[in-house]
């Protein structure tokens, strides 16, 4: 069943309580994973990708919570599970890869050791299984078994990542959610976890949701891609087709904010500003203020998700019923002066 | 090839006589690594010999750990070399002894750290930094021509109002706001080179090219140099004139941008341009993926230190360690194996 689906994220509303009152950091998220797919998931920093993703796993803490929608993984939604019934799901279903593995990882523990805890967390195994699993998934992921022994500060900044994806492939799961895994690596350290967990994917079948703010390294690896701004998805389709012909202002600009290696030498400009404050977000568009082809319309009117060909962009230009919005825009000006 | 084996060959362009702003021979750090007694040693920097002239931008391009941060601290006066000299407009650093030298060269040469986040004091307001750089290196000013020149500085970097942002402080900023604060507060100096390390590797994809055209500007407006050191070759073509690629502590190739990035002549700039992810090109991976592991560089013996990478060592790669040689114009590499144009 290669195109099972397998989660299935609606309308997922986060909010973070602060003393000015509460701050919406995902906003309406619709988000559909199948089996073995890879989804990439781009956007500033900001934008509320990583938030999204710690609540698909459940793992929000305190001032931020789930205020509505539903995250159905496998037919149950892990939304109005408890602790417990997550418990038997994390790790062995699902599992997460984080952002910085030097953080991530216990520095006064060995790697061997901290695979054995996670293991002795979700399962029953004998000693000698759980050396024996410690050993497979280090293989898998091309690290000497003998580094279980070596603790974190003893291997490079890509070792470290590689054992972080090797943990969370200890029970075999069907999902695992990464979180910017490449960021602290150089471009060839880089290049070559990305080919490897593509590597991994294809003998075992499970399903990514990779979280990057560099648009360009998943170009070449993810299957669906989701483009966040301001806590909404502009854009939403066919990676190959997001990146030849985006539809919403802000995925170009993003595909145009760095330099390329080969051909001509062009100035570029990036995208000027900053992403909004969620708290205050813009009228209208969010991204208005920043767009290069904003209109009359943009300021005052909130788009949906139109389809455009076989991607889905949230921007007025593709709206069916755009002339109408600008008449109206137009009106309200004229009545306004 | 007899007289440029007598002379070590120089990362430097030709044809410009005059004096170059910064000169390195033979520039040489090593770390001891180890318990008290250990004589080992980390080779971070061996025998680099490279020149930067006035208003060029120049890049220095390699991995963690290959020893591009401990060049950017040697020029700055962070470390003291292990050996060799470095020169600053004809003059070796070793002789300026007085305060009023060393200060001198540490307005000449400022230097932009990697982390906006933690490089600015969050207890200060923003003026606070830019004022005591102006104060201790440009004692002649009074109160007012201070505040007028860092209004100038901040809004040269992109940032107005100027005097609204000074007030400001750190928090306050988005991070690509802090990075063009750190450019402000050494263009206040009036310095002559900046060194920028990995300047934008901490910024957001989509706001690095604002950055990277902040440098070129005050290139143009300031009459300001450059060394960028970053890992991303990409950025690298966009911003610099001339490109150094290191790798475990050597300089291994050098030239012109454009004639490195169209003519690799070294395995390691092959591999790092190939890296690169580029969505308007196809993947191209090949059998053996290199794993970007960083090289051993404590007490490293002779022989190129790339050979257990590279796909086309030979036996002579694991005798001798290659120097630096021209193999086309201004461009050179330090590979045994590289053919000239």
């Amino acid at each position: 069943m290669p195109s099972a689906r397998m989660l299935e994220v609606r309308d997922l509303r986060v909010e973070y309580a602060t003393p000015r009152g509460s701050v919406r950091a995902v906003d309406g998220v619709d988000l559909d994973v199948d089996e073995g797919e890879f989804v990439g998931v781009v956007g500033e920093s900001g934008c509320g990708k990583s938030t999204m993703l710690f609540a698909i796993a459940r793992l929000l803490s305190p001032p931020a919570g789930i205020t509505g929608g539903s995250v159905v993984f496998h037919g149950q939604n892990l939304v109005t599970m408890t602790e417990t019934e997550l418990n038997a799901l994390r790790w062995r279903e699902y599992s997460v890869v984080m952002q910085s593995a030097m953080n991530a990882l216990n520095p006064v523990l060995s790697i061997g050791t901290q695979f054995q805890d996670a293991i002795e967390a979700h399962a029953k195994y004998s000693a000698e299984k759980v050396r024996e699993r410690s050993v497979e998934v280090m293989k898998l992921v091309g690290i000497d078994p003998i580094h279980l022994r070596s603790y974190p500060h003893q291997l490079s900044g890509g070792m470290r990542q590689r054992a972080m994806i090797a943990m969370a492939l200890l029970f075999t799961p069907d999902l695992v959610i990464m979180d910017e895994p490449t960021s602290a690596l150089d471009v060839v350290a880089q290049r070559s976890l990305m080919v490897q967990i593509k590597e991994l994917q294809r003998q075992l079948g499970f399903a990514v949701i990779f979280v990057t703010h560099d648009m360009s390294l998943v170009s070449h690896f993810s299957d669906q891609l989701l483009v966040m701004y301001a806590g909404q998805v502009v854009e939403v389709g066919p990676t190959r087709t997001v990146f030849d012909s985006p539809a919403h202002p802000y995925s170009r600009g993003l595909l145009d904010a760095f330099p390329s290696i080969r051909g001509p030498r062009v100035p570029l400009t990036g995208i000027p500003g900053s992403p909004p404050d969620l708290a205050r977000p813009p009228t209208g568009c969010r991204f208005h203020p920043r767009c290069p082809v904003a209109e009359e319309e943009c300021p005052a009117n909130e788009p949906a998700l139109y389809q455009v060909g076989s991607v889905q962009a949230r921007c007025l230009l593709h709206a069916p019923d755009r002339a109408a919005l600008r008449a109206a825009a137009r009106a309200r000006e004229e009545v306004a002066s | 090839m007899t007289e440029l084996a007598a002379a070590p060959v120089i990362a430097g362009p030709s044809g410009r006589d005059e004096v170059p702003l910064i000169e390195t021979r033979n520039l040489t750090k090593h770390f001891k690594v180890g318990g008290n007694l250990s004589r080992r040693r980390l080779h971070a920097v061996d025998n680099v010999n490279l020149v930067i002239h006035r208003k060029e931008i120049v890049a220095l391009v390699g991995e963690s750990g290959s020893g591009k941060s401990t060049i950017a601290r040697l020029l700055a006066q962070v470390y003291r070399p292990s050996g060799g000299e470095i020169r600053y407009l004809g003059r070796p650093l070793s002789v300026r002894r007085s305060r009023r030298d060393i200060l001198a060269y540490r307005s000449d040469v400022p230097m932009v750290f990697q982390d906006p986040f933690s490089s600015l004091n969050p207890a200060y307001r923003v003026s606070h930094g830019i004022m005591r750089g102006l104060k201790l290196h440009r004692p002649e000013l009074n109160r007012a021509q201070r505040q007028a020149e860092a209004e100038r500085v901040v809004t040269a970097v992109g940032l107005t109002p100027a005097a609204d942002i000074l007030d400001r402080y750190p928090h306050e900023l988005s991070g690509g706001q802090r990075q063009r604060i750190g450019f402000a507060q050494a263009l206040a100096y009036r310095p002559t080179l900046i060194l920028a390390d990995e300047p934008v590797s901490m910024l957001d994809v989509s706001i690095r090219i604002g950055l990277l055209n902040v440098m070129a500007k005050l290139r143009e407006d300031e009459n300001v140099s450059f060394l960028y050191i970053t890992h991303d070759l990409a950025s690298a073509r966009y911003l610099s004139d001339r490109l150094l690629v290191m790798y475990a502590g050597h300089i291994v190739e050098s030239g012109p941008t454009e004639s490195v990035l169209a003519n690799p002549k070294h395995p390691y700039t092959q591999l790092l341009l190939s890296a690169v992810p580029d969505p308007r090109a196809p993947l191209v991976v090949d059998a053996e993926s290199d794993k970007g592991e960083p090289p051993r560089v404590i007490d490293p013996t002779e022989g190129c230190r790339f050979r257990w990478r590279c796909p086309y060592a030979v036996d002579e790669c694991h005798q001798v360690t290659p120097l630096l040689r021209i193999l086309g114009p201004d461009h050179a590499a330090a590979c045994h194996v590289a053919q000239p144009d």
